[in-house]
C-alpha cells in the first residue's frame, strides 16, 4: 500500500499532497537533525580556525586569515612531526601485535570440544572490553609499579631485578601495546567466530575422511574460510593508522613519558589546545589528522572492494 | 548445529596428535583467560584487605586480613557519592535522549517514500568519519554556556550515527513490511505504526542500543576532562577516579583540578576501582549477550 502510494506520488508529484501525507516522517527527523547540525556540523565550521591567526578577544570570525601558515608551523617543528610519527609508530605496533591475536584466539576457541569450557572462556576474555580506560589503567599501574606492584614483587622474590615498567620510555610503550591487546583481543574474536560458524561442516568431514590432522584443517579450511573477514578488518584497521585514542594514552601516561612515548596527536591537541590555549595550532593538527584519516578510509574501502570484499562504506 | 557435526567428525579419527593438540589448546586458553582475569582479581583482593596488609605487600589474589574499611571510607566520602550520583544522572539522561534520537532518526530512514532519504542518510553517516575535533567542540560548549555543567556530558554525544545504522538495519531486516502495510490499511498513521508495531518488535535492538549508550557514558572520561575539570561538583565517577589515581600527569591539569596532589591509600584506590566497576559486573551477563547481538547487526552493514 505505502509502496504503491509512493509510486503514484512519483508519477505526479505534488509537494502539497506529498507533505500532507508524509509529514510525520519529517517531523520525526526534526530532533535528530537538530542535534546532528548543532553538535556535529556546527563544530566543523570552527575548522576555519586552522587557517586563522586566532585571537580569543576577536573570536573565530573576527580573527585574521593566515592561509596555511599554521600548517607550515606544525610541519616545521620537530615536536609536532615527532607527535605524528609517534602516533603512527604506536598504531602500527598495535596492528602488528593486536591484529593477529583475535584470529588465533578465535581458532583456538573453535577447536575446543567442551561447550561449557568454550562459554566460560568467552565470558572471561570479553570482560576487559567493558571496563573503562581509567579502570584498566588504574589496575595496570597498580600491578606494574616499580616498588609496590605485584609483578615486581613477585619477580624480586624470585631473585630478579625490579623493572621500571612505567617510568622507562621504551618499556612504557611495550606496556601500552600489551594493555591494548589485553583489552581488545577477546572482544575481537566475536566477528571471527561468527565467520567460522559460516564454514560448511562438510568441508571438515571430507578433510577428516582424507586423513587431515587438526593443523591441516585449520590451515586449509578454517583460515581460507575467514579470509574475507580478515582482509576487510585488516584494511579497515590500516585506514585508522593515524587515529588515536585519547583516553587510552592519557590514562596510562605519567610524567616520565608524557613528552616522549605518550606524546601522540590526541594528547598533543589536548595539551597545546586546551591547556596552552593555542587553539589554531591544535585545530590545524586535528584537521590534518581528520583529512588524512578520511582519505585513508576511502583508499582502504576502494582497496577492499577491488579485492572482491564487501568494503566498509 | 554445525559446530556439533564438526565435533563429531573430529572424534572419528581420535589420534594421539589430536589429543595432544586438545590438551595444549586448553592449557593455552586457560592461561589467556587467567591473564584477562588476574589483574582484576588482584585489585578486588586488595579492596577487601586491610590497609596494613596492602602496604606490607602481602596481598596477591585473596584478601589478607579481610576488611571492609576501604568500602566504608568510600561510601562515607561525600565527594565520591556525589560523583556516583552525577554519573548515574548523566548516564540515565544520556541513554534516554540518545535512544529517542536514534529511534526518531532510524525509522523514517527505513521508508522508501521518504524523499531525500539518501541525502539525509549520507549527512548522518558522514559524521562517523569527519568532525570538527576537540577545539571547535570545546568552543561550542563554551558558546552554549554548557562548560562545567552536567549538560556538556549529556548532550553532545547523544547523536550517534553508528547506533542509527544498527537500529535501521534491524528494522529493515526484522520487521515484515506486510505488518506495517496491514496497519496502514486500518488507517494507522506513521506515529501509530512506530509506537504500536515497530517499537514493540524492536525490543532486542532497543535493549542493545540502550546498553551501548549507557556503558559508553558510564566509562568515558575524556569529555569530562575537557569540559568540566574546573568544577569538581559535577565530576563524574571516572573523572573523580582519574584524579584520585594521580593520572593528571601534566602541569596544567594539576593546576586546574587542584586535586593532583592526592596521596591516596592503596586500599582506597583499589576500592574505588571496584566501586566504579561493580555496576558493570552486575550487568555483565546482559551486557555480554546484547553487545554480541549489536556487533552482529552492525557487522551486516557497517
Amino acid at each position: 500500500m505505502s509502496v504503491a502510494a509512493s509510486r503514484k506520488g512519483k508519477k505526479a508529484f505534488h509537494a502539497g499532497a506529498y507533505f500532507k501525507r508524509y509529514w510525520p516522517l519529517y517531523a520525526m527527523l526534526v530532533l535528530p537533525m537538530a542535534f546532528c547540525l548543532l553538535f556535529k556540523y556546527w563544530p566543523m565550521t570552527g575548522l576555519a580556525m586552522a587557517f586563522k591567526d586566532y585571537k580569543v578577544v576577536r573570536g573565530i570570525w573576527g580573527s585574521k586569515w593566515n592561509g596555511f601558515s599554521n600548517f607550515q608551523y606544525l610541519f616545521s617543528r620537530a615536536e609536532s612531526i615527532g607527535v605524528i610519527l609517534q602516533t603512527l609508530k604506536l598504531n602500527l605496533l598495535d596492528l602488528l601485535f593486536g591484529f593477529p591475536m583475535p584470529i588465533i584466539l578465535a581458532i583456538m576457541i573453535n577447536e575446543c570440544r567442551s561447550k561449557a569450557f568454550k562459554r566460560i572462556t568467552q565470558t572471561v576474555i570479553y570482560l576487559p572490553h567493558f571496563l573503562s580506560w581509567v579502570i584498566i589503567a588504574s589496575m595496570f599501574i597498580m600491578l606494574l609499579r616499580t616498588e609496590t606492584g605485584i609483578v615486581n614483587i613477585v619477580s624480586a622474590s624470585l631473585g630478579g631485578q625490579k623493572v621500571p615498567y612505567l617510568e622507562d620510555n621504551h618499556l612504557w610503550q611495550i606496556v601500552y601495546i600489551f594493555v591494548g591487546v589485553w583489552q581488545s583481543m577477546g572482544w575481537g574474536t566475536i566477528i571471527y567466530l561468527a565467520a567460522i560458524t559460516g564454514i560448511s561442516s562438510e568441508l571438515y568431514e571430507a578433510a577428516t575422511v582424507d586423513g587431515a590432522g587438526r593443523f591441516a584443517k585449520i590451515w586449509h579450511i578454517t583460515l581460507p574460510g575467514i579470509r574475507g573477514t580478515v582482509v576487510t578488518l585488516l584494511i579497515m584497521n590500516l585506514g585508522r593508522v593515524l587515529g588515536s585514542s585519547f583516553e587510552r594514552v592519557n590514562s596510562l601516561s605519567n610524567p616520565y613519558v608524557v613528552m616522549k612515548g605518550a606524546n601522540v596527536i590526541a594528547t598533543y591537541i589536548y595539551r597545546v589546545g586546551l591547556s596552552q590555549g593555542k587553539y589554531h595550532y591544535a585545530t590545524a593538527m586535528g584537521l590534518f589528522q581528520n583529512v588524512i584519516g578520511i582519505l585513508l578510509i576511502l583508499i582502504a574501502d576502494r582497496f577492499a572492494k577491488s579485492m572482491g570484499e564487501s568494503g566498509l562504506i | 548445529m554445525s559446530v556439533q557435526t564438526k565435533q563429531k567428525s573430529h572424534r572419528i579419527h581420535e589420534g594421539t596428535a589430536s589429543r595432544t593438540f586438545d590438551i595444549v589448546n586448553v592449557i593455552l586458553l586457560v592461561l589467556v583467560a587467567l591473564i584477562c582475569l588476574l589483574p582484576f582479581v588482584h585489585v578486588m583482593a586488595m579492596s577487601f584487605s586491610s590497609n596494613s596488609a596492602v602496604i606490607s605487600q602481602k596481598v596477591f589474589f585473596l584478601p589478607v586480613d579481610f576488611s571492609l574499611e576501604g568500602y566504608r571510607m568510600v561510601l562515607e566520602d561525600a565527594s565520591m557519592m556525589r560523583s556516583l550520583g552525577n554519573t548515574v544522572l548523566i548516564t540515565v539522561a544520556f541513554t534516554i535522549i540518545g535512544m529517542t534520537l536514534t529511534i526518531l532518526a532510524a525509522y523514517p530512514l527505513t521508508k522508501r517514500e521518504l524523499k531525500g532519504r539518501s541525502v539525509i542518510a549520507f549527512m548522518f553517516m558522514f559524521t562517523m568519519y569527519f568532525g570538527g575535533g576537540l577545539i571547535p567542540e570545546y568552543l561550542l560548549m563554551n558558546d552554549l554556556k554548557l562548560l562545567n555543567t552536567l549538560w556538556s556530558l549529556i548532550l553532545p554525544l547523544t547523536f550517534s550515527a553508528y547506533n542509527i545504522i544498527i537500529m535501521r538495519s534491524f528494522i529493515e531486516s526484522s520487521i515484515p513490511a506486510s505488518l506495517e502495510e496491514a496497519a496502514f490499511l486500518d488507517g494507522a498513521s506513521y506515529w501509530d505504526i512506530l509506537f504500536r508495531v515497530v517499537l514493540p518488535l524492536s525490543k532486542p535492538v532497543i535493549a542493545t542500543l540502550c546498553l551501548f549508550f549507557a556503558v559508553g557514558r558510564w566509562n568515558a572520561y575524556g569529555d569530562a576532562l575537557y569540559y568540566v575539570s574546573s568544577n569538581s561538583r559535577v565530576y563524574p565517577l571516572q573523572l573523580k577516579l582519574y584524579y584520585l589515581m594521580g593520572m593528571a600527569s601534566d602541569a596544567a591539569n594539576l593546576a586546574e583540578g587542584g586535586t593532583g596532589s592526592y596521596v591516596t591509600a592503596e586500599v582506597i584506590k583499589a576500592t574505588c576501582v571496584m566501586f566504579a566497576t561493580i555496576p558493570i559486573i552486575i550487568l555483565y551477563p546482559f551486557l555480554q549477550r546484547y553487545f554480541v547481538t549489536g556487533i552482529m547487526i552492525g557487522a551486516v552493514k557497517g
